[in-house]
């Protein structure tokens, strides 16, 4: 009985909120429109970890474009208009102090930062004046020897198509919200297996980052 | 002598200059990228499926462009009504439902600057998030396990518990694509 109500619960917010999706792969309705100017806008996750080669550096990732086929991915691109954002606080007020500034052109990323924004919000230009790092765009085809472009601080970039590193048995969790299952199945099945995203990684060393003991890191990405 | 000095002189000024001038074509990092204008912000996340979950189809755009400072005041009612419809009362965090709408409604990834960096660990809680972290079922977890984490427990993992490539130990860490 008491399950009943609970998905009977899960299914009238489902139908509230619409279709679920994952995490957050086609969660901006603005920009995955199938004739969307800013489909390559679309952040599937975030991720922010210490290297696991280098415990005085910190990683951030950056995925867009979810749910990318193999074929999808021979031949998916960075769109040029696009700036990929992390926004970094370190005073606690969920206000960014810092951020990591990357955008790709004619076959390069570059990564400006981490420094301190020009203004704070929806609205970004890129500062020049801190940290530059670069890397030629990994290629499909050559994804097995991903570009990797160091600068001189340590800062290392990557972009190129990976491997989308979510799992979720989604289409169980969907049948669940759909009231036709009552659990999840065991084993489960990952929805995400066989799938691309483009990938962003930048890795700085945390003396870059301030003398905080907590950071409280977001994932933007902006056109123009 | 002296001549073959300045000629070596002038060799080694040469090279220095080709020198020179190969490094700033490669360092001059100013002249190749435009870097003018100014961007709109299109999309944000941080705790995976966040706006996914708790967000409806009418706000998605909304939460997307709201700043994580006001995001709270925006969306924390919202959150409040969700955790009600999946008849929440408390998780295994301690947390009531006021307390878990605010950590939630705030969707920035707390990262700790040393040490374990995971979303949850079974030790470590929300210190970043990592590549393998399983991070559907620490959320289905705190949202369905009830204060002990043992109610509801056909809904509280998936049962996909890693991913379908192994992760690399070196930079950038991601596995090759399909």
């Amino acid at each position: 009985m008491k399950r009943k109500i609970l998905l009977g619960s899960v299914l009238c917010v489902a139908v509230a909120g619409g279709i679920l999706f994952a995490a957050d792969h086609i969660d901006a309705p603005a920009v995955t429109g199938a004739n969307s100017a800013s489909l390559g806008s679309d952040i599937t996750d975030v991720y922010a970890f210490q290297s696991p080669s280098d415990n005085s550096k910190m990683v951030f990732v950056m995925n867009v474009q979810g749910l990318m086929s193999p074929a999808a991915s021979a031949t998916a691109t960075f769109p040029s208009n696009t700036l990929y954002e992390i926004n970094i606080d370190n005073t606690g007020d969920n206000v960014e102090d810092l951020v990591i500034q990357a955008i790709v052109q004619n076959g390069k990323i570059r990564t400006y930062g981490p420094v301190a924004p020009a203004a704070t919000g929806i609205s970004s230009t890129v500062v020049t004046t801190g940290p530059v790092a670069e890397a030629g765009v990994t290629g499909y085809a050559s994804s097995a020897a991903p570009v990797v472009g160091t600068n001189t601080q340590g800062i290392k970039v990557f972009a190129g198509p990976r491997d989308d590193p979510f799992f979720f048995d989604l289409t169980r969790f969907k049948e669940i919200i759909g009231g036709t299952q009552t659990s999840f199945r065991n084993p489960g099945v990952d929805t995400f297996a066989g799938t691309n995203v483009m990938s962003i990684v930048v890795e700085v060393p945390k003396s870059l980052l301030g003398t905080a003991g907590t950071i409280n890191v977001w994932g933007e990405t902006k056109t123009k | 002598m002296l001549r073959i000095n300045n000629r070596a002189t002038l060799l080694s000024f040469i090279a220095a200059s080709l020198f020179l001038f190969s490094c700033k074509k490669d360092d001059d990092m100013s002249d190749s990228f435009d870097t003018s204008g100014t961007y709109t912000q299109k999309d944000q996340m941080a705790r995976p499926a966040i706006n996914t979950v708790f967000v409806g189809t009418a706000k998605k755009d909304q939460f997307n462009m709201t700043i994580p400072s006001q995001m709270s005041a925006a969306f924390k009612t919202d959150f409040l009504a969700k955790l009600a419809g999946f008849g929440y009362t408390q998780n295994a965090l301690g947390q009531n439902a006021d307390q878990f709408a605010s950590l939630l409604a705030t969707d920035v990834l707390n990262v700790k600057m040393s040490g374990t960096t995971t979303f949850f660990d079974g030790t470590n809680v929300l210190t970043g998030r990592a590549l393998a972290d399983d991070v559907i079922d620490t959320e289905l977890l705190l949202i369905f396990g009830g204060p002990t984490g043992t109610s509801n427990p056909g809904l509280t993992k998936d049962n996909v518990n890693a991913n379908d490539k192994a992760f690399s130990s070196t930079f950038p860490y991601l596995a090759t694509p399909w």
